[in-house]
């Protein structure tokens, strides 16, 4: 058969889902010559379609639907329906993804083993390891042109950079550089070099910038063996008396109901959404919701370690010209106890325009001091710190009381921050203003997380069946022909940004997926 | 870099000695639904907020968000949304109305608009700073101020780039004091 296919043909692997996982297992599939529909709940807006300006650009892409907050994180206080920063679109979120490409340190396969126990965490060790993972890491890396791997040259580094390399030079930092960025620096599987526009964060009108909505998904689409059908949203996962999932229920733009008939169905919808699906796809079979039978859907809701530095100079830096996240410093990101917390975090330059900069720079706050910090704007620079934040069952994606558009109870995602991720952060922060005052900054800001845009470990991957949701191939442990594909099979989370790693394991289970459908096993 | 916008207009103490209309602040009141800001050439036609009111708002914003270099119709460009979302929803027209009426009985004797200092009336706000409207007007403000185009070069931000082809020409590492 060739795409589009038929709502009937229950030959097809449905994918849930275009983003990191989804975008990339579509297309690996399709290079397989196995009949894939990905069904996302987005539209379809390519990359001169994007638009340079935060909040425009925010109500372009944002998966803005209805959530609820709980927990003692700020985020629930202070952007309560907001919870993640993440985009409902053709692309998911890699059209707004930074580009930061890094692989996990092998120690952070095996943070149970590791670290050791954590009270009130729940670590667990992956069933995988870096010596498995590094030739798929490989291939990740040479799909996406990540600078510095594959012979690909770095990027230049920006003024907000200059400042980074030199403050962190000054500090004593050596593992310092421009990043592993899928951002082309040279002209690169037909797309060109960065320009250096400052909106990353916005989607990529030159298409430098690596993302599944014109990477992956074109390739696919030209083996006649993909169709994407974009404002699919899913509503439930069916299944059959037997137990195995037989197709899935969406809405399409209008709100007309369809049920696609799947061979196999392939879950990657992020860590909020993923688990949700599975929750209310519960059935008389199922009662707690699908691949549930651990309990564990929904559970050890992780979000990184995160926090921002920002700091103001005597002169101009005109820190939003250019790669928002071309700079990296790497030294924090050991484990090293000695500290005051296990794992370790990295740190990242980052830029945010006037509009997000009053929005995200102190949230809620107001008043003279706020007013000169952001006065100081064009002489401003910053940086991201992302760390590896400790599993905890309590912190949840489950169902909340208030209802979506379909009338579907919406995600609560819960959150309260762990012992060792306040140390962390602490730390980090501290490290950051010092970065900044080593080339003479004259105030410094230590800014508080925004609206999740790492969202993990929800559906996570586990050796035993009773610690999780999915195997060592993201296959559900209780129905063998449904899959996990996005961050939410993060067994722990790693100091490093996901994207990577979602993208490794997406190709590994594409080919796992052929195999098992080669042997008729599911 | 930052220069004060002092747009042209109607000369406010001509426009006093001319109108005798009522002057509260910056603002003044023309009519019964008018605000003018003489110094900035700027007006609006109100359409269910008293003008008193949204002159006190005015200044409310600039306490909140306290740019010295920004002139008045920013702020007021940013209250304006208020008054077209009071228009068709009265229990927002009465938020609005009862909150500033507040204000002005916590300041005193000459209301909020009296209170000469900065100090003054910012502490007038900490007093009321978890209320549903303190909180409903500096949200809005943080989007409404902050996110005016005309705005940004004030701040040195220049807003697009990729129409002028990004900043790789264009001085994305031009800073040499590092």
């Amino acid at each position: 058969m060739a795409a589009p296919y038929d709502l009937n043909d229950d030959s097809v692997v449905v994918v849930i889902g275009s983003g990191a996982g989804g975008g990339t297992l579509g297309n690996e599939l399709a290079q397989k010559g196995i009949d894939t529909v990905i069904l996302e709940a987005g539209g379809r807006h390519e990359a001169e379609d994007f638009i340079n300006d935060e909040w425009g650009s925010f109500g372009q892409l944002a998966w803005l639907d209805k959530r609820t907050t709980s927990g003692d994180w700020r985020v629930a206080k202070d952007f309560s329906g907001l919870p993640a920063w993440i985009v409902k679109a053709v692309g998911g979120s890699t059209t707004h993804w930074a580009g930061a490409s890094l692989r996990f340190q092998p120690h952070e396969w095996k943070a149970k083993t590791t670290y050791g126990d954590v009270e009130g965490a729940s670590l667990l060790d992956w069933p995988i390891d870096a010596e498995e993972m590094a030739p798929y890491y490989s291939k990740a890396e040479d799909k996406m042109g990540v600078t510095n791997t594959h012979g690909i040259p770095p990027l230049p580094g920006n003024n907000n950079y200059k400042v980074f390399e030199a403050g962190a030079k000054k500090l004593g930092y050596k593992q310092v550089h421009t990043g592993n960025m899928a951002i082309n620096s040279q002209d690169r599987d037909g797309r060109t070099y960065c320009q250096q526009s400052g909106f990353c964060f916005q989607g990529c009108k030159f298409s430098a910038k690596w993302s599944t909505l014109y990477a992956e998904i074109p390739k696919g689409e030209a083996t006649g063996k993909l169709e994407v059908r974009a404002n699919a949203h899913v509503l439930q996962i069916q299944h059959g008396d037997d137990g195995k999932v037989t197709g899935v229920l969406y809405a399409d733009a209008d709100g007309n109901q369809h049920v696609q008939k799947a061979r196999v169905v392939a879950v990657a919808g992020n860590s909020i959404e993923s688990p949700r699906l599975l929750l209310n796809s519960a059935s008389s079979m199922f009662s707690d919701g699908l691949a549930n039978s651990s309990g564990m859907v929904g559970k050890n809701y992780m979000r990184h370690m995160t926090a921002s530095v920002y700091a103001s100079f005597d002169k101009p830096v005109n820190f939003y010209r250019g790669t928002t996240m071309a700079g990296i410093i790497q030294d924090e990101s050991v484990h090293d106890p000695s500290r005051g917390f296990v794992g370790g975090y990295e740190m990242e330059t980052l830029a945010l325009g006037v509009p997000f900069m009053a929005a995200f720079l102190n949230p809620g706050a107001w008043g003279r001091q706020f007013a000169a910090a952001m006065d100081t704007y064009d002489h401003m620079a910053g940086m991201w710190i992302v760390g590896e934040d400790m599993p905890q069952e309590s912190n949840a994606v489950s169902l909340s009381e208030e209802k979506d558009q379909y009338g579907l109870p919406a995600p609560n995602v819960h959150f309260s921050d762990h012992a060792n991720d306040v140390a962390m952060r602490n730390h980090a922060w501290k490290q950051g203003m010092a970065v900044y005052d080593a080339v003479g900054a004259t105030q410094t800001y230590p800014t508080p997380p925004y609206p999740s845009t790492h969202n993990l470990g929800t559906n996570r991957m586990s050796a035993d069946a009773k610690d999780g949701v999915v195997n060592k191939w993201g296959q559900t442990h209780d129905i063998a022909n449904l899959f996990v594909s996005d961050g939410s099979q993060f067994t722990t989370g790693a100091a490093e940004n996901p994207t990577l790693t979602i993208v490794s394991l997406a190709i590994r289970q594409a080919d796992y997926i052929a195999e098992q459908m080669g042997q008729k096993a599911i | 870099m930052m220069t004060n916008d002092k747009a042209g207009g109607v000369n406010r103490r001509d426009f006093l000695a001319t109108s005798g209309k009522t002057a509260i602040g910056a603002a003044m009141v023309v009519g019964a639904g008018t605000l003018l800001l003489p110094t900035q050439g700027w007006g609006m036609e109100l359409k269910a907020l008293k003008p008193e009111t949204m002159a006190t708002m005015i200044q409310m914003a600039r306490d909140i968000y306290p740019h010295d270099h920004i002139g008045d119709k920013f702020y007021a460009k940013a209250m304006r949304a208020h008054d077209d979302g009071a228009a068709d929803d009265a229990e927002k027209l009465a938020m609005l109305e009862n909150g500033i009426a507040d204000l002005d009985k916590r300041a005193g004797e000459n209301g909020y608009l009296g209170l000469g200092w900065e100090e003054d009336r910012v502490a007038i706000l900490h007093d009321i700073e978890d209320s549903g409207f303190f909180q409903a007007m500096r949200g809005s403000l943080v989007v409404g101020l902050y996110n005016q185009k005309a705005l940004w070069p004030l701040f040195g931000y220049e807003g697009a780039s990729a129409h002028k082809g990004g900043y790789i020409e264009r001085g994305f590492d031009d800073i040499e004091w590092v």
